[in-house]
C-alpha cells in the first residue's frame, strides 16, 4: 500500500497530461489504431450479428405420406406449417433416401400406410418414421425433437377435439426464459462485445507499446524524467476511454440497429466494462513488458487474450458442457465473467447478486495483472 | 586540469546471454566544453556506454559519476542533467515538429515563458522554423536529426549524449550538425558523440576509442594521429593495374596498410620501417612516393596491429573472363516513382566488363532503388535496365543467374546455421550434387568458416557475417556482382579484407556494381556516379570528380568535400 502511495505522489500531472495528449493524437492519426478501435468492432459485431446464426432456421426435410387418410394429412400439415422446416414432398422412400444421401435434405419423415388405423387403437401407437442426417448431430437432434414434439402436440389437440382422454405422456413444452424467442443473436452480441473489448484493450495496447520500443521512442521517454507510474497511466487512460467508446458504439448498434434487447442499466454496463477493460489493458501492458516487437506482441495477445475470450468465455461454447479440466481453465480468463455480466445485462437486467460476484472476480484479475505489469515494468533497458 | 563532468571508474558491463563482456574495465573522464567522441566499429560497445551514462542500464561492476551523482542511485536527479538522443533520434513520426517539441518540453518541465524562449532559440539553432507543423516522419534524415537534437536540448542539460547522430544523414546536414554542436560546446556543455566513422573522430576534441568493449585510446585525436607522422605515403603515377600493384604492396612486410585512392595507392608503414622498393612493387617507371598527412584511421589500424591480407584465395577459384570491353550493365533513363515521390529520376549509366562501378550518395538518395531495378527486384516506372544485354523487365530470372547479389545488412537466414545458409543459397542458384558440395567446401576453406559451420548466422561476428554473405553470392560464379552497402559498420581491417576479395575477383574480369555512403570507399571504384535526391548529379572516375570540385578553399578535396561541392553547385543550377 505504501508503495502505491509513493508511486502516486510522484506523479506530475503535467507530464501525464502531455503523454495522454500524445497518445490521443497517435490514436487518431495511426491508421492501424483506427482500424482496430473503430472499424474492426463494427465488422465483428455485424459478423456475429448477421453472419453467424446458431438458430437452425428453415431446415429442408422430406415428407412421404403413405397413408391417404385425412388424419395423416392433418398431421403432415403440422410440418408444413412450421417455420423451422421447408418441407419437400416425395413419392417414394427411394427418392427420399437419394436426396438425403445427396445432402439435399437434412432428414425425412414417413407417415406409414397404417397410420390412421393404428391411431384408432386406444394407446395411440401409430408409427411415424423419422430418418435424420447424423453427420450434423445438432440438426439431426433438432429434427428428431421437433418431430416428437409435433407428434405429441398434434395428438393431444386431436384427442381434445375428439373429446378423448389426453395421451398418457407428459406434455413437454419448452419455454425459453430471458431470450424468449431463443434467437442466438441476442446472446452472441453481448459475447462479441467481450471479444471487441479484448482486442481494443489487450491487442491494441500491446501493439502500441511494442511500437514505441521498435521506433526507439521508448528509449527517449525512459531517459526523460518520466516515472514508471506515469508511463503506465499514460497508456491506461487513453485506451480505457477508447475501449469505453467502442463499447458504447457497439451497444448502440446492437440495440438500435440490430434490435437486440438491453434490459440492464447504463451504470451497471459501465461498471462491469470498466472492470473488464482493466483486466484487458493489464494483460496488454503485461505482454508489452515481455515482447518488444509488434509481431511477437500480436502473436502473444492473440493467444493469451483473443482466443481464450472466444473459446473459454462461454459466449459460443457452453462452459457447462466442457470437460471438467477445461472448465477449470475457463476460470482463469476474465472473459467468462464479463460474458456472464453482459448476457445478464442484455437479457435479464441488473441482477446484482450475479453482477457483483463477477465484478469482484474481474476486479481481482485486473488488480493482479496490473500489479504484475507494474512489477515487470522497469525504467531501465537491461 | 578542468573538473571532470563525467567520471568512468573501472566500468564493466556484461549481459546474461553473452559470454563476452560488452564493456571491460573502462576508466575515463569527460570534461565540459568539449566534444568527446565515442569511436569504434559496430559492436564495440558504444551504445551500451551511452545507455549506461543515460542511466538506462546498470553497470555490472565499476561506476559512473556525473557531477558527483551516481548513475544508478541518483538516476532521477540525473535525468535533469543529461540530454539523450538515441539512435533513430527517438521522435514520434506521427506527431508534428511542434507536437514532438511540446511533448518533450512538458516531460522536462519547460513551461510558460521559458518554453517560448527555448522554442525560439532551438528553432533558430536548428533552422526548423518553417517546418513546425510538418509531421516528423515527413522530414528528411538531416531535419529529423536536428529535431532530435532540439528535443534532447530542452531544459538546458549539461551533458548531451548523441548516439550515432551521423548515420542516415547527408554530408551537408552532418556538417551543419557539427556547427551546432560547436556552438553548444562553447556554452560549457559536454557533448558526447558516438560514431563508427573514423573520419568523424578527427573532428572531436577528445576521443574514447573502443574496440570489442575495450578502450584502446583516450585523449586528443590529433595526439594519436600524430604518432603516424612520417609513416603515411602515396604512390603516384602508377602504370598498369593499380589493383595488382596494391596486392604487391600489401604483401611487403614493411607495410601496415594500403588502400586505393583514385589512381594512386595510399600506404601506411609499420613503425620504424622504410619504404619498400618501388621496382620490387613493379609500379612502373614513373611511379614515385609522396608524403601525406596521417588520418585517424591509420592510427586505429596501428593500435589494432592487425594487417589486412593482400591476396584473396577467392579469385584463384575463378577462371579469367575475356576483357572485351563489352558493356555488361546498362541503365537507360531509369525512373521509379512511389506515389508522387520520385525515388529514381531519369538515371542512365553504363558499366564495362571488369570494372567497379559505384553509386555514391547519402541514405535515402535513391541508390538502393536504382540498384534493385538493376537486378530485377523492382520494376522501373519507365526506362530500361539491361544486364549482359538482357532486359530485366522481360527475362529477370535469366539475367539473375548471371549475377551475384549481396543485400544490405547481408540478408542471411539468421536462424539457419552457416552450413545451411551455404547449402540454401547454392541450391537456390541451381547447384546440386557433387558440384554443390565442392563449391560449399571451397567457400568454407576460403573464408575460414570451419569453426562456425554449426553456428547460426545470427550469432556470427559482423565480419564473418559479411564473409558468409559474400560466399553465398559467389558460389554460382557470377560474372557480375551487386553489392549493396557491403561494409556498413564493419571495422577497417575487415573492410580492407573484403575489398581485397573484391579487387581480386575484378582482376579476373568480374564486373562489380556497389552502393556506398562511405565517401572513402568510393576510391576503390573505377568509375562512379554521385546520387542525390534520386538524380545522378555527377559521374566519372574518383580523381575526375575530385578535380571537378577543386577550389581555393579545398585545393586537395577529399571525396566528401567533392560531394558537398558538387551538390551545392547542382543546387544552384537547379534554382
Amino acid at each position: 500500500m505504501n508503495k502505491t502511495k509513493r508511486a502516486l505522489q510522484g506523479i506530475s500531472w503535467r507530464r501525464l497530461r502531455a503523454l495522454c495528449y500524445k497518445e490521443t493524437l497517435q490514436i487518431f492519426r495511426d491508421p492501424s489504431s483506427n482500424l482496430i478501435a473503430f472499424v474492426l468492432p463494427l465488422i465483428m459485431l455485424f459478423i456475429f450479428g448477421y453472419g453467424i446464426n446458431l438458430d437452425s432456421g428453415a431446415i429442408r426435410v422430406g415428407l412421404l405420406i403413405e397413408d391417404k387418410s385425412q388424419e395423416a394429412h392433418r398431421f403432415a400439415d403440422s410440418f408444413y406449417g412450421s417455420r423451422y422446416f421447408t418441407v419437400v414432398p416425395a413419392h417414394s422412400r427411394q427418392e427420399l433416401e437419394q436426396e438425403l444421401t445427396d445432402g439435399k435434405i437434412r432428414g425425412f419423415i414417413v407417415i406409414a400406410q397404417d397410420f390412421s388405423r393404428d391411431l384408432q387403437r386406444p394407446e395411440n401407437s401409430a408409427q411415424v418414421q423419422v430418418v435424420t442426417d447424423g453427420s450434423e448431430p445438432e440438426l439431426a437432434a433438432f429434427v428428431e425433437n421437433y418431430s416428437r414434439g409435433a407428434w405429441q402436440g398434434w395428438l393431444s389437440q386431436r384427442n381434445l377435439a375428439l373429446g378423448l382422454a389426453a395421451p398418457g405422456q407428459v406434455d413437454v413444452e419448452p419455454r425459453y426464459w430471458f431470450n424468449s424467442s431463443a434467437e442466438s443473436r441476442n446472446y452472441l452480441i453481448p459475447g462479441s462485445i467481450t471479444l471487441i473489448m479484448t482486442v481494443v484493450g489487450a491487442l491494441l495496447t500491446s501493439l502500441v507499446v511494442a511500437r514505441e520500443w521498435e521506433r526507439g521512442t521508448m528509449e527517449a521517454l525512459l531517459a526523460s524524467p518520466v516515472t514508471r507510474t506515469e508511463l503506465l497511466l499514460a497508456k491506461l487512460i487513453p485506451y480505457y476511454l477508447l475501449g469505453i467508446f467502442s463499447l458504447l458504439v457497439c451497444v448502440a448498434v446492437a440495440v438500435f440497429v440490430m434490435g437486440v434487447p438491453f434490459r440492464g442499466s447504463i451504470f451497471a454496463l459501465l461498471l462491469v466494462s470498466t472492470l473488464f477493460l482493466l483486466t484487458a489493458l493489464g494483460l496488454g501492458l503485461l505482454i508489452s513488458t515481455a515482447m518488444k516487437n509488434q509481431f511477437n506482441a500480436a502473436q502473444l495477445a492473440l493467444n493469451l487474450a483473443f482466443l481464450p475470450s472466444l473459446m473459454f468465455s462461454g459466449f459460443i461454447y457452453e462452459i457447462s458442457s466442457m470437460p471438467a479440466p477445461i472448465r477449470a481453465v475457463t476460470y482463469l480468463f476474465p472473459g467468462r465473467y464479463f460474458v456472464t455480466c453482459l448476457q445478464t445485462l442484455f437479457q435479464a437486467g441488473d441482477l446484482w447478486p450475479i453482477l457483483l460476484r463477477n465484478c469482484l472476480l474481474l476486479l481481482l484479475s485486473g488488480t493482479i495483472l496490473i500489479a504484475l505489469t507494474a512489477h515487470f515494468t522497469r525504467k531501465r533497458l537491461d | 586540469m578542468p573538473e571532470a563532468l563525467v567520471q568512468l571508474d573501472h566500468l564493466s558491463k556484461s549481459f546474461p546471454k553473452s559470454e563476452k563482456a560488452a564493456l571491460e574495465e573502462l576508466s575515463a573522464r569527460i570534461v565540459a566544453g568539449k566534444v568527446t567522441g565515442l569511436v569504434g566499429p559496430d559492436g564495440a560497445g558504444k551504445t551500451t556506454l551511452m545507455r549506461l551514462m543515460a542511466g538506462l542500464m546498470q553497470p555490472s561492476t565499476g561506476s559512473i559519476t556525473i557531477k558527483g551523482l551516481d548513475s544508478v542511485r541518483d538516476s532521477v536527479a540525473l535525468r535533469e542533467l543529461v540530454g539523450y538522443m538515441p539512435q533513430k533520434f527517438g521522435l514520434y513520426e506521427d506527431l508534428t515538429v511542434e507536437e514532438n517539441f511540446n511533448l518533450h518540453a512538458d516531460l522536462r518541465g519547460v513551461v510558460g515563458r521559458d518554453r517560448d524562449q527555448e522554442f525560439e532559440r532551438l528553432l533558430r539553432l536548428t533552422d526548423l522554423t518553417r517546418f513546425t507543423s510538418r509531421m516528423a516522419g515527413k522530414l528528411s534524415g538531416g531535419m529529423k536529426q536536428k529535431l532530435g537534437l532540439a528535443c534532447a536540448l530542452l531544459g538546458h542539460p549539461q551533458i548531451l549524449l548523441l548516439d550515432e547522430p551521423g548515420v542516415g544523414v547527408d554530408p551537408i546536414s552532418r556538417r551543419e550538425l557539427w556547427k551546432m554542436v560547436r556552438e553548444l560546446v562553447s556554452q560549457e556543455i559536454a557533448v558526447i558523440w558516438s560514431t563508427a566513422y573514423l573520419d568523424e573522430a578527427e573532428l572531436c576534441d577528445e576521443v574514447l576509442l573502443l574496440s570489442d568493449g575495450k578502450m584502446l585510446f583516450n585523449g586528443e585525436p590529433g595526439e594519436l594521429t600524430s604518432r603516424m607522422r612520417g609513416r603515411c605515403f602515396q604512390i603516384r603515377e602508377i602504370e598498369g593495374s593499380r589493383r595488382q600493384v596494391l596486392t604487391r604492396v600489401l604483401v611487403c612486410p614493411e607495410v601496415l596498410d594500403a588502400v586505393i585512392q583514385g589512381q594512386s595507392i595510399r600506404v601506411v608503414l609499420r613503425r620504424d620501417s622504410d619504404k619498400p622498393d618501388l621496382t620490387k612493387i613493379d609500379a612502373g617507371a614513373h611511379a614515385n612516393w609522396a608524403s601525406i598527412e596521417p588520418r585517424f584511421e591509420d592510427a586505429f589500424l596501428d593500435v589494432l596491429g592487425e594487417k589486412p591480407p593482400g591476396k584473396s584465395p577467392l579469385a584463384e577459384q575463378l577462371t579469367n573472363l575475356p576483357r572485351d570491353g563489352a558493356t555488361v550493365i546498362e541503365a537507360k533513363n531509369l525512373t521509379k516513382r512511389f506515389g508522387d515521390f520520385v525515388a529514381t529520376d531519369n538515371v542512365s549509366f553504363q558499366v564495362i566488363r571488369g570494372e567497379i562501378f559505384g553509386l555514391l550518395g547519402p541514405n535515402g538518395a535513391g541508390k538502393s532503388t536504382t540498384f534493385k531495378m538493376m537486378c530485377g527486384l523492382l520494376q522501373p516506372t519507365s526506362g530500361t535496365a539491361l544486364v549482359t544485354g538482357i532486359d530485366l523487365k522481360t527475362s529477370a530470372s535469366e539475367a539473375r543467374q548471371k549475377l551475384g547479389y549481396m543485400a544490405q545488412k547481408f540478408s542471411l537466414y539468421g536462424n539457419l546455421t552457416v552450413h545451411q545458409n551455404l547449402m540454401f543459397f547454392s541450391g537456390a542458384y541451381g547447384l546440386d550434387g557433387k558440384e554443390q558440395a565442392e563449391e560449399v567446401g571451397n567457400m568454407v576453406r576460403i573464408f575460414h568458416l570451419d569453426p562456425y559451420l554449426k553456428s547460426s548466422a545470427d550469432s556470427l561476428p559482423l565480419g564473418f557475417k559479411q564473409r558468409l554473405a559474400l560466399a553465398c553470392a559467389m558460389m554460382h560464379r557470377p560474372d557480375i556482382l551487386f553489392l549493396d552497402e557491403p561494409t556498413s559498420g564493419v571495422d577497417p581491417v575487415t573492410r580492407r579484407e573484403f575489398w581485397t576479395h573484391i579487387n581480386s575477383v575484378v582482376e579476373k574480369g568480374v564486373t562489380v556494381m556497389v552502393t556506398t555512403h562511405f565517401m572513402d570507399e568510393a576510391e576503390y571504384c573505377d568509375r562512379m556516379a554521385l546520387v542525390f535526391r534520386g538524380r545522378i548529379i555527377a559521374a566519372g572516375t574518383p580523381d575526375e570528380l575530385k578535380a571537378k570540385a577543386r577550389n581555393e578553399a579545398h585545393p586537395e578535396p577529399s571525396m566528401e568535400d567533392a560531394f558537398i561541392e558538387l551538390i551545392t553547385r547542382d543546387h544552384h543550377e537547379q534554382n
